[in-house]
Order: structure tokens, then C-alpha cells, then sequence
């Protein structure tokens, strides 16, 4: 089912987010909130990071067809200073799981994960009888979307994306987002 | 030089070597002191010019290892396969065609790295893929690693 059959509704419905979000907030804070996160979910720029054939997806995700300029994932950066979100396009070795570490560490909060394809939600294919492959990128780093598929097509990265923005919406200045508090 | 001609030339330059039937490249099996020797009159010689190692490998075959060399000529068009089988498990070496053709020095990394296949008078002998500190050689048949592989 492609995700032009989703329903609306059913896109919008996931039961748990927006129930975090309460209701009656100071009046400053609650739209001081509104702006800020207006403004973070919608220029969410993704590091340049891809280790496998899922990046050929994220970048046709990218490219014109798609276009996820159009929801504010704008711009790729090369470098993690730069970026908002790194999605783990991939199978992730044990060799590369240092790199991975590293780079995510080096991003500035509030930084997001989307773990891309079967190969970071779990360790993918190559689970079975390999000696070299982490089971899942959440062993490293903490994932905020995980996107299952293999690879999964650009309309799931898409939607994965905007699952990422609207958890981003919930956020608030007096409780904010810091990576160890996810763990 | 076509397959009939090819044939004839190894076995005139080496005649220990086993012709083995093959329907893409011939094929031999070259005695494992012979092979430098040969390497080096198959890169020089006009006739032959080899002077491309487009693939070595190394394969477990539970007795022995084998290193098997692809190359072909760039020049005169022909292509070769040789294989080098080691004496016994433990201490499988075999002498480095690195000298010769430069690309080696990567490819026996590798499969020294995998196979644990040692390479003779081999300029940088040292882990390929994995960590310097891994012990053992996944690819072997006989590699145990309970924690990670799945018995099936």
C-alpha cells in the first residue's frame, strides 16, 4: 500500500504522539514554543551520511521527483556542524560504528536520528551468521524514526520524515531536548 | 595467444603445472616454489605480457588453502587463471607476486586478513577490513564465533 491510499486521518493518527503535547501552558512560553518549533521542523537539514544502497533511495528521496525540499528537509550538509538530523541510510559494521558515534556526537542539539531500512532498524539481511554487522544503529546512537523497508522507497522515507517533524512540534523551551535524557 | 597456444607456452615454461578444464579461461595449477618464477616470466615475456592481475582470491578447501590469480594481458588481449595450493592449514604461505604486479600488495592483504593465508617477503603484511586486534579469520570454514553466527 503505497502511501497515497493512507486516508488522511489515518496518517495524522498515531494515538500516542500528541498526547504528550498538554493542553493550558503560559501564554508566553506556549507561543514562544509554537514559533521555535514552527521554525526547527521545518528547515531540518540531514548530514551527508550514507553506507549502503538505502542512500540511493534517500537521494532520489532528494531529488526532484520527491523533492523533500518541499516538507523543509532541505539541504544536505557535508559536515555534522551543520546538520539537523542524521538518517542512517545503511548497514552498519562494527568498524563503522565509531565513525557513526562520532559523528552524531559532533552534531549540535537539538540533533534527530531516522535509522533508514531494515539494515539500521535491526541489522537487516545480514543478521544471520555475519561476524562484522551491528543488530540495529540504536546500539550506538538513540533513534527517533525508525523507517522499515529494504530498501524502503522514497514515499516511506518521506513519511518518516514527517513523523520526525510532527514529534519535533511537541517540543517545548521549558523542558528542553538534550541526547542524555534519551537514554 | 589463444587457449591451445597459452597451454603449450605454461607448460613448456613450467611442467609440473595441472591444465584443469575450464569454459571461460585456462586454467592450472602451479607448484607453490614455481609460482614467482613464473609470475615474473609471464609479466616480461612479449608473447605473453600479462600485465594486469585483475583478481586474487583465496579460497578454503578444508585440507589446504588455494590463492587463485586472474590476469590477462591489456596488450595482446588474453586472459589466465593460476592456482596456488598451500601445503597444509597451519602454516599456509605463499611467496607475495606484490613485486610484480603492485595490486597485489592490497588483494593478499585481504585475503591474509580473511583466510589467514600468509604472503612470503609481502611488504605490509597487516589486517585488511577488520580491527588489528580481531583474533581469527571469519572466512575459514572452521571459524567459530558463538556469539554472532546462528547455527543453522
Amino acid at each position: 500500500m503505497g502511501i497515497k491510499n493512507i486516508k488522511e486521518a489515518d496518517f495524522r493518527d498515531n494515538e500516542t504522539l500528541e498526547l504528550f503535547k498538554k493542553s493550558g501552558g503560559n501564554i508566553i512560553i506556549s507561543t514562544l514554543d509554537a514559533i521555535i518549533d514552527w521554525g526547527r521542523s521545518n528547515s531540518l537539514w540531514p548530514l551527508t551520511f550514507a553506507t549502503s544502497c538505502c542512500a540511493i533511495e534517500m537521494m532520489a528521496t532528494g531529488a526532484p521527483r520527491h523533492d523533500f525540499a518541499r516538507f523543509g528537509i532541505e539541504v544536505y550538509r557535508a559536515s555534522p556542524r551543520q546538520a539537523d538530523v542524521i538518517v542512517v541510510a545503511g548497514t552498519i559494521t562494527n568498524k563503522m560504528a565509531p565513525v557513526l558515534k562520532r559523528l552524531y556526537d559532533q552534531m549540535a542539539d537539538p540533533k534527530y536520528v531516522i535509522a533508514m531500512g531494515a539494515c539500521a532498524v535491526s541489522g537487516g539481511p545480514f543478521y544471520y551468521n555475519s561476524y562484522h554487522v551491528i543488530r540495529g544503529v540504536d546500539h550506538v546512537v538513540p533513534v527517533d524514526v525508525y523507517v522499515p523497508g529494504c530498501p524502503p522507497r522514497p514515499e516511506s522515507l518521506l513519511y518518516g520524515v514527517m513523523q520526525l517533524q510532527r514529534k519535533v512540534k511537541l517540543e517545548t523551551i521549558t523542558s528542553p531536548r538534550k541526547t542524555e535524557n534519551l537514554k | 595467444m589463444d587457449k591451445a597456444a597459452l597451454k603449450e607456452r605454461i607448460l613448456g615454461l613450467v611442467p609440473e603445472a595441472e591444465f584443469q578444464e575450464n569454459k571461460q579461461f585456462p586454467m592450472f595449477v602451479i607448484p607453490p616454489d614455481k609460482m614467482h618464477a613464473l609470475a615474473v616470466r609471464l609479466k616480461e615475456d612479449t608473447d605473453l605480457s600479462f600485465d594486469y592481475l585483475f583478481c586474487l582470491s583465496g579460497v578454503d578447501m578444508l585440507k589446504y588453502f588455494e590463492v587463485v590469480y586472474h590476469m590477462e594481458s591489456t596488450t595482446l588481449q588474453h586472459q589466465l587463471v593460476l592456482k596456488v595450493r598451500t601445503a597444509d592449514r597451519e602454516n599456509a604461505a605463499v611467496d607475495t607476486v606484490c613485486d610484480i604486479w603492485r595490486t597485489a600488495e592490497l588483494h593478499e592483504r585481504e585475503v591474509y586478513d580473511l583466510l589467514g593465508v600468509k604472503f612470503n617477503s609481502h611488504p605490509d603484511l597487516r589486517r585488511f577490513f577488520l580491527e588489528e586486534n580481531w583474533k581469527g579469520h571469519p572466512l575459514r570454514k572452521d571459524y567459530v564465533d558463538e556469539v554472532n553466527i546462528v547455527e543453522l
